[in-house]
């Protein structure tokens, strides 16, 4: 008897993935390593290339010259971390709670608040970034007021939420963090509704708790899309750019507080209001930009998720 | 049925694309003003009468976006058709990548002087590339009817001027209305402002240039402590607030004293609905009144885009720009600039007249670092940006922003010498 699973003809499997991988080759491959090899080179102001080796990358670390590219990466690398520690610290462990309370079976308006929920994520990031700056700002804004509203006046920084540089990073990303939390919830949500209602109802035999319920069973099988998400928060995070744009321009106040990876790269690569563009520092810090994320991505494709699938 | 609704659904799509098929060539003008729009669409209405065969739109980008995004659309060989120039450096680099268009024979250019095409030619003179399109003069705009009920008078040095500061203080009010997001806001209108009376002018200036004159010398480190000083008096969260804010909170009253420019009174004019005026930047104590010195600046001109796909009308909107016409429905609309052309014009507006008024009195100069000073990294403009921002935020001394920006000149301009 025939099995079902004959391999076909080699000729069939090339056919089908060959035009994929052109796309993707000529779109996404041939652009990486063409940028990765723009870094070896410094442009001069007519366009022409002359090659220095190493040199951008050795000047990311240690600048000597007034130009402090190596103390703005070091800064945008430690914001980024920062960034991306706060989306997943606050981010998705809300979100899975959330999602948790949206799984409770019978939960009147489930629906409803699923979309309330999610709808910031559709929203434009600049719409979303314009009107929460209108409602920081410390002349006509309201979270100023509120907050004092509660009693808690003594945190409002003299300099506003966004000009201090202490909080102009947290802030910023707390507005990130409010727009896309519908994404690990959605995530966590699905995965959550496909474990199996049997072992939900072998366990309240057994006289689980909801919270028993949830840490001892629940959790475990939703670690994988943890990971998931995991890895996706650690890439997204490490290209944004538009979160800090749409608030803060691309000078990324107060004094680069706010500056991280993104919004570093296209002020080098594109200049600002008084920064000359310089394509090959530019190409450089997206090249390490590319390793950063590389070296996360395998760290978890190799030593995190064996650990986090159950088999 | 069906087929009459279909024809007819495809005849009125038909409709719009025939009506383009007429010969109005659009084009757009991309500019940092985005306070102009109004004003723009009234001078255009003159140009769109006078001429009905092109249709030109303007379309302002934020102004710190602007530059950035102008150099590379530039080099993708995009971007508008029409494009204002900043002077200087910043337009002079983007010709020589090649991306505007020579308009060296464009007839009517000999309305303007050589210091004006200065602003938008290379070096040797040879190359011009925008028409020139109004100056504009630094300075402080009060308001008025707030002084006068607080029994104030406008400031000439700078003891008189920070006890205003100071009387404003007391009665409540806030006394400056300049703000520290933008890092630009107080380095060209503080420093700018300052600068050309602390030390001297225009002389200052071509010794800076000529490099017989250093950052730390002491007449700069007087204009950087004077403008420390100004910290207290600047609006609460004034490091949040940007300046498209700060424009909107002088004429609604919130700040007394606004130190900007001559570029601000058509903004001012809709909004404010008190009696504005305007005072020289002050002197230091010890000077004498008649060595001041303003900074009148060559700012604004308008050029073509080197790949644009309609030449011929935009050199036809260029050459209108040199005529006497333009230069009075600009005037008109744009109270504060100053047209850069020699024809006569009549200048309507109380405050602008005030500030044109200076111009008798004082020598003139431009902004320090438009010149020469910004086209190598790191650039001129960008090290003062950087610095008097965060001096004003108390993040460095002046001592430390006057060292910091002469070594990162020294670092290109003055070791090619």
């Amino acid at each position: 008897m025939r099995s079902n699973n004959i391999r076909p003809p080699w000729h069939v499997l090339v056919a089908f993935i060959v035009p994929a991988l052109i796309i993707y080759t000529v779109f996404m491959v041939y652009p990486l390593f063409d940028s990765m090899r723009l870094a070896l080179y410094q442009q001069q102001a007519d366009g022409s290339q002359v090659w220095v080796g190493l040199e951008n990358f050795i000047r990311l670390f240690n600048d000597e010259r007034t130009t402090d590219f190596d103390i703005r990466f070091i800064n945008a690398l430690l914001h980024t971390f920062i960034f991306f520690a706060i989306f997943m610290l606050v981010q998705n462990p809300m979100g899975l709670f959330l999602a948790g309370l949206l799984s409770i079976k019978g939960l009147r308006g489930a629906a409803v608040y699923r979309s309330i929920l999610f709808v910031p994520t559709t929203m434009s990031i600049v719409i979303v970034g314009w009107i929460w700056t209108l409602m920081l700002n410390p002349l006509w804004g309201i979270v100023s007021d509120i907050v004092a509203g509660v009693g808690l006046e003594s945190i409002i920084p003299k300099a506003g939420w966004l000009g201090d540089p202490n909080t102009a990073l947290p802030v910023v990303t707390l507005v990130g963090v409010w727009q896309y939390i519908g994404m690990p919830m959605i995530l966590f949500l699905a995965s959550l509704i496909g474990i199996d209602d049997d072992l939900i109802e072998a366990a309240k035999v057994d006289g689980a708790t909801g919270w028993d319920i949830f840490w001892r069973i629940k959790f475990p099988l939703v670690l994988p899309t943890a990971g998931v998400v995991a890895v996706l928060t650690f890439t997204a995070n490490f290209v944004a750019f538009d979160n800090v744009f749409v608030m803060q321009g691309t000078q990324a106040g107060p004094s680069f507080a706010t500056d991280i990876l993104g919004t570093y790269f296209y002020r080098v690569t594109f200049g600002g209001a008084s920064l000359l563009p310089n394509t090959s520092m530019g190409a450089t810090i997206a090249t390490m930009i590319f390793f950063i994320i590389l070296i996360g991505v395998l760290f978890y494709l190799f030593i995190l998720r064996p650990r986090l699938i159950r088999d | 049925m069906k087929k009459v609704i279909m024809v007819t659904l495809l005849l009125i799509l038909a409709l719009p694309m025939s009506l383009q098929a007429q010969d109005v060539v659009e084009l757009t003008m991309g500019s940092w003003r985005t306070e102009d729009i109004e004003q723009w669409a009234n001078i255009l209405e003159v140009f769109h009468a006078a001429h009905p065969e092109i249709h030109v739109n303007f379309e302002p980008t934020l102004n710190t976006e602007y530059d950035a995004q102008l150099t590379n659309q530039l080099a993708g060989g995009v971007g508008p058709d029409l494009i204002t120039c900043r002077p200087f450096d910043r337009a002079l680099l983007n010709y020589q990548a090649g991306g505007m268009a020579n308009i060296s024979d464009l007839p009517g250019l000999e309305n303007f002087s050589d210091v004006a095409l200065g602003a938008w030619s290379t070096d040797d003179g040879a190359e011009t590339y925008c028409v020139p399109m109004a100056s504009v003069i630094h300075g402080f705009i009060y308001n008025k009817t707030l002084f006068d009920e607080l029994g104030l008078e406008a400031p000439t040095t700078e003891s008189e001027f920070f006890a205003v500061l100071d009387a404003l203080l007391e009665a409540g009010e806030t006394p400056l209305g300049i703000s520290t997001k933008d890092q630009w806001t107080t380095a060209t209108m503080g420093f700018n402002n300052l600068w050309p009376n602390f030390c001297n002018g225009e002389e200052t200036r071509q010794a800076i240039l000529a490099g017989e004159a250093k950052f730390t010398d002491e007449c700069f480190i007087d204009v950087l402590e004077s403008l420390a000083a100004w910290a207290p008096y600047l609006p609460a969260g004034h490091e949040s607030i940007g300046y498209a804010d700060a424009q909107q909170t002088f004429p609604l009253g919130l700040t007394a004293i606004y130190p900007s420019g001559s570029w601000e009174i058509p903004l001012f004019n809709d909004l404010a609905d008190f009696e504005m005026g305007a005072f020289k930047p002050y002197l230091p104590d010890d000077k004498d009144p008649s060595e001041c010195s303003i900074s009148d600046h060559v700012d604004i001109a308008i050029g073509m885009n080197a790949n644009t796909e309609h030449p011929e009308e935009a050199r036809i909107f260029l050459e209108w720009l040199t005529t006497a016409d333009f230069a009075q429905v600009f005037s008109d609309n744009q109270p504060g600039f100053f047209s850069l052309s020699t024809h006569p014009v009549e200048l309507s507006d109380p405050l602008a007249a005030e500030f044109v008024s200076w111009r008798e009195d004082c020598t003139e100069t431009i902004r320090m670092f438009d010149q020469f000073l910004s086209r190598g990294e790191p650039g001129g403009n960008q090290l003062m940006n950087e610095n008097i921002n965060v001096m004003i935020q108390g993040g460095v001394t002046p001592q430390e922003a006057a060292d910091n920006i002469q070594a990162g000149l020294d670092d290109w301009y003055y070791s090619e010498d």
